[in-house]
């Protein structure tokens, strides 16, 4: 449990003269859930961004399995096992969700291996499986999640990114999908989990990070930021 | 000839003009679908394909005759030639003007016509160059109706090469990750998708078929010249735009109708075939006043 996934040091970006990441630095290790914290605009979905290649940091260290991959396009840094699923989902509507599926392992060669992962997708979200033929467009929203998330399965992943999978979702809905965050963790998948919804993501989480305009204001256990008093006055509400 | 008999011949008349049209509209609606860039340069990779296959043609008739066997060979090396200027048009051209506002892109595609269709005309020295190819006028008869062998090959050819690239789009990960290119950039980069090398490759089918609609344009008139682009470019935009830009049946479908109206259109009464171009150009103003998205254009439906 103890070996390290993800390690970022002094991670900085720039939306031109915006400072908007000001030296994160946040570690994920194998088998844990990880959440990031913080209020709209502080700065998750840019580390997320960062980290998954789609925006260029400006400075510090980014290393995936002991591997510095700071800088590196996007579709290389999928290659190595580290899925992002970006916030808003960012399904491909318009095509079925079994080519939704197929997209998601565009880099593997192996056929056979695609349709297995496949099946345990369906197997995952039944919901899916009984509609592979349809328009991912036409699926609810959170149907829509399940997609993203079954999506990244579809790579043969490491590490997943999720950004704000609960975002837009009716409250049940958001308990089910917490769920599978579970489940996914079970089967032995790490996950860094962004929320703006703190009580649902500490439910979840092993440790977890606040972010505050683009820096990192306090980390623990989850255990100890569900009942840290800043945290339940900032975030947990009531 | 009977008013049946002039309907089927316009209608084969139509069919070869829509085929021109629907696969030059191709390349036209797969670049805009993926980089929203109106490829104004199209039109002369167009005459460009054309062109090539006329050198090739003259290169190969010495071993392979002025048959079909020469201009089946002579088309697909120079599809393949004419595809690679395609990517090397992006390269230079596109590729650092991605960023940059829309309307300097579409200065940039203006600019390579230019220097396309200039470049042709400077080394043709403006002329009509006749194409080298020597297919008789056999065919069939239907009735008072006669179609030649070479109008149904070039039919059957485009048929065929439709469906060869729908095959590509919707079975194949290429294929499907072109479409996904057209929907959602940043997505397909976090599926591993190189997007770069994606958009090339459309360059490459879309500068191909254009190529492929040039040779048969030289083969069927007999005769091409450095201009020919420009026409072509224009109608097959307006096709793109009745199909829906950006969908691929669609340009399928608006190059065929496009086409036919045309064919059609000549036999009106009062209206000659001097007006066809009047006839394509006013229906696409039609066609934008009252349905902008086109035939089989799409809607966004945003859901939560």
């Amino acid at each position: 449990m103890s070996d390290v996934v993800l390690k970022i040091t002094d991670l900085n970006a720039h939306y031109g003269h915006i400072h908007a990441l000001r030296g994160i630095s946040l570690e994920v290790k194998s088998g844990q859930i990880v959440t990031l914290l913080g209020a709209n605009g502080a700065g998750k979905s840019t580390t997320m961004k960062c980290i998954s290649g789609l925006l260029k940091p400006t400075g510090g260290k980014i290393e995936f399995m002991g591997e510095n991959i700071f800088g590196k396009p996007a579709h290389d840094i999928v290659k190595r096992g580290l899925i992002h699923v970006p916030e808003g989902r960012r399904i491909f509507k318009g095509m079925t969700i079994q080519e939704n599926l197929e997209l998601g392992s565009f880099t593997l060669k192996d056929d056979a291996e695609r349709k297995k992962r496949m099946d345990h997708v369906y197997e995952l979200f039944p919901v899916l499986g009984e509609r592979r033929h349809r328009d991912a467009g036409l699926l609810s929203g959170g149907e829509q999640q399940m997609l993203a998330m079954g999506r990244a399965l579809m790579i043969g992943q490491k590490l997943v990114l999720l950004d704000e999978p609960s975002m837009g979702l009716a409250p049940f809905l958001v308990k089910d999908i917490m769920k599978v965050v579970k489940r996914l963790n079970e089967e032995g998948i790490t996950i860094l989990l962004v929320e703006q919804n703190a009580k649902m993501a500490l439910g979840v989480a092993d440790y977890g990070y606040v972010v505050e305009t683009g820096e990192i204001v306090m980390h623990d256990e989850a255990e100890v930021l569900k009942n840290d008093e800043r945290i339940i006055n900032a975030y947990l509400g009531e | 000839m009977s008013t049946l008999d002039i309907f089927f011949q316009q209608l084969v008349n139509g069919l070869i003009l829509g085929s021109f049209y629907s696969l030059v509209a191709l390349g036209y609606s797969m670049v805009y679908g993926i980089i929203k860039l109106l490829n104004f340069a199209h039109g002369d990779v167009y005459m460009v394909g054309s062109f090539v296959g006329l050198i090739l043609l003259g290169l190969l008739s010495p071993f392979l005759g002025a048959g079909w066997a020469g201009i089946l060979v002579a088309m697909i090396i120079s599809m393949i030639l004419v595809g690679l200027l395609g990517v090397l048009i992006q390269r230079v051209a596109y590729v650092p003007m991605l960023s940059a506002p829309r309307l300097s892109i579409l200065i940039t595609a203006l600019a390579v016509s230019m220097v396309l269709y200039n470049f042709v005309m400077a080394s043709t020295s403006g002329e009509y160059k006749a194409f080298p190819v020597d297919l008789g006028y056999e065919g069939v008869e239907f009735g008072n109706v006669f179609i030649t062998y070479t109008q149904i090959i070039l039919v059957s050819s485009t048929a065929i090469l439709m469906t060869v690239l729908h095959f590509f789009i919707s079975r194949t990960m290429l294929g499907k990750a072109m479409r996904a290119i057209a929907i959602d950039q940043d997505a397909c980069r976090l599926m591993g998708i190189n997007v770069t090398s994606i958009i090339a490759l459309t360059f490459f089918v879309g500068s191909a078929l254009a190529c492929a609609a040039g040779v048969m344009a030289g083969v069927y008139y007999g005769s091409i010249h450095f201009f020919m682009g420009f026409l072509i470019g224009l109608k097959a935009f307006t096709a793109a735009v009745i199909g829906g830009i950006g969908s691929i049946p669609g340009a399928v479908l608006g190059g065929l109708i496009l086409g036919l109206l045309e064919a059609f259109g000549t036999q009106l009464p009062f209206i000659g075939s001097e007006w066809k171009d009047v006839f394509a150009f006013g229906i696409l103003i039609l066609l934008l006043l009252f349905k902008p998205t086109g035939l089989l254009g799409k809607t966004e439906i945003e859901r939560m």
